[in-house]
């Protein structure tokens, strides 16, 4: 009886204690720099950027915790970072790289040319992917010329190349961390890292010592959400202060309260590609492509899968690439010219193609709604649904599909057309070659290459670019300097400010 | 006796934990896509995959990795996150602490609800409010946990803001918090569970009331509450004994979405990111935990049934 009567206390007290806390508001204590937190959905995949690929990882550690000799401003072009300035030799072969000064790893040690040569060495040794390594192929040597100037040279021109050091292949690494990177990141950025709660938050906490400028922020916490309604709710009832991605578009209404948030909107690089099998028989026909383009309504298919945000584009270039030009309209919709097509290319009788898309967030709407328009001109769609790691199994590695729907986040990745063993299998060498001169020819033959290469990818319909990812981030009023175009992979907090 | 009979249930239970490993060592490892490739993602050059498999040991033969796994399992070691690099066990073990609070003390609200409600609704049954009671609990019935999760957020953490709409602070960090970000994913779990308990407790007491015991009790003069709190409890606890113990799984089961909507890190949330990267490690370690807990729970239910009811303990078979 006495333990009935303890257990019934327990019991009691527990209740107690649950109501009383949870009527009383949560008290928060007021650190001296205030804390930001932030809700995103892509967790990293790992935390050394060399040896993972996915885009989580540098969007929390790319410029907050490590940099790059340079960045890239809002409009896609190039501005000092790590370097106060380069010289670029006459060939095109010759990087020098100037140290600022100033810069030193949060560690307190000071950076110096040598730092930089073992980073670079590093991304392009075994020990990085195959993706890092291969940015680094241009590149001969790379040497310390004294504490400040860094020399790396070419084997060829590559404009691609500096882009790409911007990036993940070009962080600058403490080498006093360089052995736990995977597990305690080490660089020179406004930010250091505290810890990452896999599946729940990670975070940052702003460096006082930083030798630029410093960031008003304290603890920074990127909260994760697997659903992202979840995400949305917590932002409505005050938890977050921003919303790196809204990944929901169809939501944004929620968020319409002025008084309370802001919403910024602007472009990524995250082309929504329906991807072609160019192995299978049916789609190496160009005309069969073109009737796929022209019988799917874009704009419609914004609307009714994505909210109606996301620019449509009509290549593999986003509006924030210096070659970019509208070529949204080179296939208008049009079904009936696409039953023509269809019938020049023998399929009068109809079509059969599988459509095998991962269970992304834009996928099965997407799918959904091609299956319905492709129906109408008279091409049977089956729809299969896979979870990403399987899509990335089967259709990106082993290429069973026939056609399919991924958006590709990677900056300048129109290149990715030109590798013929690529899951799409686009093979043409015209094209081919447009890429390599435009990355061995100066900077306005590059600009003038890749729109060609981009013309020529639209009018062989090469794929169906459905629209362009929008950059939709959501704060709160007191939150200012949001960039509204996100040109890299990094969600950039030093721009950011706050008022309070 | 007891302790003989409760050792076979142990060996059992081992030989059942010991099967259960193997059964999911294999399902993990038939389950299509692979950790190489989610961490290499869509910018993978062709065999650069394979290479990755072959440094993280996964072309090894199937036999050899899973005892491999479970010797070191026996011995604590669950390997490390391929993903993050933190060992597993230290990762489970602090979502274990999210989980547990979570289906607990779910399951404690909702036996406290559960017990007046359902007795109100056999006491009264011949009334419109016993009526009205049960009928509540019937629609309480089909509603999804998360559904009333979605609820509860828009009423008490957007609209009120009383409670936070998510998240999960630890009792280190305060035990106000802790509790406040805790409420809302309890009270949706306990509404729902209450429902399903209080009809057994209704049906239970309706039994009870038939019994000669009880008309005894009430023809010496005790009142009708009186005579169920005295002699009807002990009865009614076994058949409820057994309900909670088949109802806590399905409440960890429930767990796994109320936690997707509260972005709880939880052992639920967590395995289903796990599988969705394929960090298998992490999802062999949590299946093996719940299917470990199930086991666990229904054993403890049978030796309880041994306790309290003292009839069982003397006759043959265990029910």
């Amino acid at each position: 009886m006495r333990r009935t009567r303890l257990s019934v206390g327990i019991v009691l007290a527990l209740i107690l204690a649950v109501v009383s806390t949870a009527c009383s508001q949560p008290q928060e204590e007021v650190p001296e720099a205030r804390p930001l937190v932030i809700g995103a959905t892509l967790e990293p995949d790992g935390l050394d950027m060399t040896t993972v690929a996915g885009a989580g990882t540098p969007f929390v550690l790319l410029r907050n915790v490590y940099e790059t000799l340079i960045e890239l401003d809002g409009e896609g072009g190039f501005k000092p970072l790590l370097a106060s300035e380069w010289t670029i030799s006459d060939d095109l072969l010759e990087y020098t790289f100037t140290l600022d000064p100033a810069a030193k790893f949060a560690s307190g040690e000071d950076m110096v040319a040598q730092d930089v040569v073992d980073s670079f060495e590093r991304s392009r040794s075994e020990a990085a992917t195959g993706s890092i390594r291969a940015k680094w192929d241009p590149v001969d040597t790379i040497e310390a010329l004294d504490e400040d100037k860094v020399l790396v040279t070419l084997s060829q021109p590559s404009n691609m190349w500096l882009y790409d050091i911007a990036g993940p292949a070009g962080i600058v690494v403490d080498p006093a961390g360089v052995d736990t990177l995977d597990t305690q990141p080490a660089g020179s950025g406004p930010f250091t890292f505290v810890a990452w709660d896999q599946g729940n938050t990670l975070k940052l906490q702003g460096n006082p010592d930083y030798w630029g400028t410093a960031t008003r922020f304290g603890e920074v916490t990127f909260q994760y959400y697997a659903d992202p309604n979840a995400m949305n709710t917590a932002m409505l009832s005050g938890q977050l202060d921003i919303i790196s991605n809204l990944t929901v578009p169809q939501s944004i209404g929620q968020f319409e309260d002025e008084e309370r948030f802001t919403i910024h909107e602007g472009t990524t690089d995250g082309e929504v590609v329906l991807g072609f099998n160019h192995r299978v028989p049916a789609l190496q026909d160009l005309r069969v492509r073109q009737a796929i383009n022209h019988a799917i309504d874009r704009e419609a298919l914004v609307d009714s899968a994505w909210g109606g945000k996301g620019p449509l584009i009509g290549s593999m270039v986003p509006p924030t690439d210096p070659w970019y030009e509208d070529l949204s309209d080179t296939y208008p919709y049009d079904p009936e010219k696409a039953k023509e097509l269809l019938a020049e290319a023998g399929y009068a009788t109809g079509l059969s193609l599988r459509l095998r898309i991962p269970t992304l967030p834009y996928g099965p709407p997407a799918a959904r709604f091609i299956q319905a328009q492709l129906g109408e001109v008279g091409i049977d769609v089956e729809v299969e649904e896979l979870d990403f790691a399987r899509w990335l199994d089967q259709v990106y590695g082993a290429h069973d599909y026939d056609m399919t729907i991924v958006s590709h986040v990677e900056g300048r990745d129109i290149g990715n057309f030109a590798q013929e063993d690529y899951y799409w299998g686009y093979s043409n060498p015209e094209f081919s070659e447009l890429i390599e001169e435009a990355d061995t020819g100066t900077e306005e033959e590059q600009v003038a290459k890749l729109q060609e290469a981009a013309r020529l990818l639209a009018e062989d319909a090469a794929a169906n670019w459905l629209f362009l990812l929008p950059n939709i981030v959501i704060t709160t009023t007191e939150i200012s300097g949001v960039q509204p175009n996100q040109t890299s992979l990094a969600f950039d907090l030093t721009t950011l400010a706050a008022r309070s | 006796m007891v302790l003989r009979r409760v050792g076979v249930r142990t060996a059992w239970l081992l030989a059942s934990l010991l099967l259960a490993s193997l059964l999911i060592f294999a399902a993990t490892n038939a389950l299509p896509g692979d950790i190489a490739q989610v961490m290499l993602g869509t910018n993978a050059t062709p065999g650069e995959a394979e290479a990755l498999r072959e440094r993280l040991g996964l072309n090894r033969p199937f036999l050899v990795r899973y005892l491999e796994w479970l010797w070191a399992a026996v011995r604590g070691n669950f390997g490390v996150s391929y993903i993050s690099g933190r060992s597993v066990g230290s990762l489970i073990a602090s979502r274990l602490s999210v989980s547990v609070w979570l289906a607990g003390l779910g399951m404690i609200f909702a036996v406290l609800l559960a017990l007046p409600i359902g007795a109100y609704a056999a006491m009264r049954r011949r009334h419109l409010d016993g009526a009205v009671v049960s009928a509540l609990s019937q629609v309480g019935l089909a509603v999804p946990a998360f559904w009333a999760g979605i609820w509860l957020v828009i009423i008490f953490a957007v609209t009120l803001g009383w409670f936070p709409a998510g998240g999960y602070v630890s009792y280190f960090d305060g035990v106000g918090r802790w509790a406040s970000h805790l409420a809302l994913p309890v009270a949706s779990l306990a509404v729902v569970q209450a429902s399903v308990i209080s009809r057994y407790v209704r049906s239970a007491v309706i039994e009870v009331s038939h019994e000669d015991y009880f008309r005894t009790a009430r023809a010496v003069g005790w009142s009708r509450a009186g005579a169920l709190w005295r002699h009807g409890l002990r009865n009614i606890g076994i058949s409820l004994l057994t309900v909670i113990g088949l109802q806590l799984a399905t409440l960890l089961v429930g767990a796994i979405i109320i936690e997707q909507v509260f972005a709880l890190p939880g052992l639920g949330s967590t395995l289903l990111l796990a599988v969705s990267q394929r960090d298998l490690g992490i999802v062999q370690a949590i299946v093996l935990l719940m299917v470990w807990a199930v086991l666990l729970i229904n054993f403890l239910v049978d030796v309880a049934y041994q306790l309290v009811d003292p009839r069982l303990r003397r006759g043959g078979e265990i029910r």
